[in-house]
């Protein structure tokens, strides 16, 4: 998201606003990429984009394939470069990257001729989330410019929290980050973001507020006492919400721990957005895949 | 037999020439220095436009033999050096097997002696397998021709340890080098903490991985009296600890490496591998103050870390990749360039790539004084070449300066009076008849 400028965003946002409208049709296909094909090389576990993505793909009619690996087993087996020259020569029209090294799309973007997705880089970047997430606040408050987002977790480990950094900032919304210390990036300037050390300073007003997920499985010395301790300070809970504007949404990029970074009561209450964002997904990905194939709607 | 180099501008900062002057080489030493020296008999070599500065010495340079020779070898790496006015490198212990025993060590010396093109000075593990244990027998180590000792590559974590090995090697007369991080603090970073790793996502490293341990080994220094030289400095807070060690009168020296002058961690915004080492590309702020440390002397010595890999281990992404860059066949240009853009005084970089490291390990060279040996590196200060690493006589390409102009140039290596690289050309097939 760092790259693309207001314009590029609110066309694949527009775009993704025609293809929301094939979900709710009986037969939900077009024939848009009929003949193209689609690998989803991910390297890294993940369900709920890798169906997001395909059944995006197989809305748009393109010849989805799935490969999966795990990042760590390249480094004994095929490298990355080499994976990638042997879907190369199968000529797809667009891969799909999900990789647990930050840079990774970049790296096979700059060694083959199809167009890439990246679907998650590491602790880097992660934009179709980040334009799902654009796309479900548009839907819900009309724009983004001026809009007070506040950002509530593990900043510095979250390629979503960057992805919608950059992406808010660049559409002109007010971005307040709030974790831990040790979750909080270093040089927070670097996003133009503002980053508080108490929650309720970024709740402040806020019109989305966007819990990140609580990684439970953690190397090295923690950055956590406690998951307790966690939901106690940084939590999101209905009290969290009255600091907020009355009509604020309620985000979570999933998967949830229901108790830890948000209650139960918020996740099914009815400020929560969270699965209108996995909706949206399908649409933005479409919008993403459709665009990157070289389709032009117009 | 008898050489004169005549007309060349002698830059000799410990002798304190920096002039037009001839030179007499004979027996492989430095016989005279003058005008009018005596022609008789002697070859003359005509070096008139050109610079003189003694051979330049690398102290930190991986040859990667034995053991990893798919990486460099013993004669490629000596054949980069002299391709770069190199006269005399020091070769890390790192290898396979590490330089932890006398047999390894004579193992390096002997094939540098075979296929060597310029003085291969070996340096000794500080602990058995640098694994940051057990010392080596470092009394050994010397005897068998290691200069000093270090653990380049891994850290000695352990303070304990590496007072052991400060006193110990202090009776031998071994400087010890300090690969200085502190690894928890680490954490097994791939760049320099800061704006741009906070933007990439990538794990990082703060400064003070470094800084903590620098801190650590002066004090450490200070209270065993070991001569210290701490390999590869990088960040501004290290300058200012290095400058306050010199400022106390202690046996401490530092070095830094041409990338650090030259480049900072935007470059890691590519996500290309070959911006990868370690301590990592650091921020403008540092660079500024590696370049001011330089220029008032505190960093007396400039030095590669020289770092060949494969390809296919840098050719991988950016946190798989394997650290280090290649520098022997770019020092001396990116070292000018500090002259030739006002930051440094010509004297002050020669000065740091000749005596500057031959006093840090008290090695011999780094000067034309009379009775010296004839290393000697003929430069053209004004030459512009562009970059291009496959040219390189390294057997690697990891080099960040691929495609860069650079100004000044070494035309003629010569070792103990041998003539090892001439006109872009090895021309020795090692240094055997050299003194």
């Amino acid at each position: 998201m760092a790259a693309l400028s207001r314009e590029e965003i609110n066309s694949f946002l527009d775009s993704a606003e025609g293809f929301a409208d094939i979900a709710k049709r009986p037969v939900k296909k077009v024939p848009a990429l009929r003949g193209k094909t689609v690998v989803n090389l991910f390297f890294e576990p993940s369900t709920r984009t890798r169906v997001s993505f395909e059944i995006a793909q197989k809305r748009l009619s393109a010849d989805a394939v799935n490969f999966t690996a795990s990042s760590s087993s390249t480094k004994k087996g095929e490298t990355l470069l080499d994976t990638v020259k042997n879907i190369e020569a199968m000529a797809p029209t667009v891969l799909v990257i999900r990789h647990g090294a930050a840079g990774a799309a970049h790296f096979v973007a700059a060694r083959t001729s199809a167009a890439v997705v990246n679907a998650g880089d590491g602790r880097h970047e992660h934009p179709t989330q980040a334009l799902l997430d654009l796309f479900t606040m548009r839907k819900h408050k009309g724009q983004i410019e001026g809009l007070k987002v506040a950002i509530i977790g593990d900043i510095a480990n979250s390629r979503v929290a960057r992805s919608n950094m950059h992406a808010l900032r660049t559409m002109g919304a007010e971005v307040a980050i709030c974790g831990p210390g040790t979750m909080l990036p270093p040089h927070p300037e670097a996003f133009g973001v503002k980053s508080c050390a108490r929650l309720s300073d970024a709740l402040d007003g806020a019109d989305v507020v966007m819990a990140l997920r609580i990684q439970k499985e953690r190397q090295g010395v923690a950055t956590l006492p406690s998951d307790r301790e966690y939901a106690t300070f940084y939590g999101i809970g209905p009290r969290s919400l009255e600091l907020t504007k009355p009509d604020c949404i309620v985000m979570h990029p999933g998967p949830i721990n229901r108790g830890v970074e948000i209650s139960s009561e918020v996740v099914d209450g009815p400020r929560s957005v969270i699965l209108q964002q996995v909706e949206s997904g399908v649409a933005v990905r479409m919008a993403v895949v459709y665009m990157l194939a070289g389709g032009d709607r117009e | 037999m008898k050489t004169i180099i005549t007309g060349a501008h002698i830059v000799d900062p410990y002798s304190g020439l920096d002039g037009l002057s001839d030179i007499a080489i004979e027996d492989g030493k430095v016989a005279a220095v003058g005008a009018g020296l005596d022609r008789a008999g002697a070859e003359i070599i005509d070096a008139a436009g050109l610079h003189l500065f003694p051979g330049l010495i690398d102290v930190h340079v991986h040859l990667r033999e034995p053991g990893q020779e798919y990486k460099e070898t013993i004669a490629t790496g000596t054949r980069a050096a002299a391709a770069g006015g190199v006269t005399a490198v020091c070769a890390m212990p790192n290898t396979n097997p590490v330089n932890d025993s006398a047999s390894v060590t004579k193992y390096i010396l002997d094939k540098a002696s075979r296929e060597g093109v310029c003085r291969v000075y070996p340096v000794g593990a500080i602990t058995k397998g640098s694994k940051g244990e057990d010392l080596a027998e470092i009394g050994e180590l010397a005897a068998a021709g290691c200069v000093a000792v270090t653990d380049d590559g891994h850290p000695v974590s352990s303070p304990l340890v590496m007072r052991r090995a400060m006193d110990y090697a202090r009776g031998f007369g071994l400087t010890v080098i300090s690969h200085c991080e502190d690894l928890s603090l680490a954490a097994g970073g791939v760049m320099n903490e800061g704006e741009v790793s906070t933007l990439l996502g990538l794990p990082a490293i703060p400064s003070e991985a470094e800084e903590s341990m620098v801190a650590r080994d002066i004090m450490l220094a200070s209270r065993t009296g070991v001569r210290l030289h701490l390999a590869h400095l990088s960040t501004k807070g290290s300058m200012e600890l290095l400058r306050g060690a010199r400022a106390a009168g202690l046996n401490v020296t530092g070095e830094t490496a041409p990338h650090y002058f030259t480049l900072t961690d935007e470059e890691v915004k590519t996500f290309d591998a070959v911006y990868k080492m370690n301590p990592p590309l650091r921020t403008a702020a540092d660079l500024v103050a590696v370049r001011s440390a330089l220029s008032a002397g505190v960093v007396s010595v400039i030095a590669t870390d020289h770092a060949p890999h494969a390809r296919d281990e840098k050719e991988l992404e950016f946190e798989a990749a394997a650290n280090g860059v290649i520098g022997l066949e770019t020092s001396l240009a990116l070292s000018l360039a500090l002259y030739h853009e006002g930051i440094a005084s010509l004297k002050t970089i020669v000065s740091a790539l000749t005596m500057g490291p031959a006093s840090a390990l008290g090695l011999p060279g780094g000067t034309l004084k009379v009775g010296a040996p004839a290393d000697i590196a003929l430069v053209d200060l004004n030459e512009k070449w562009v970059v291009e690493p496959i040219n390189f006589q390294s057997k690697a390409d990891n080099c960040p300066f691929a495609g860069m102009t650079l100004k000044g140039r070494a035309v003629r290596t010569i070792v103990g009076g041998v003539t090892v690289y001439s006109d872009g050309k090895i021309t020795a097939q090692n240094i055997e008849g050299a003194k």
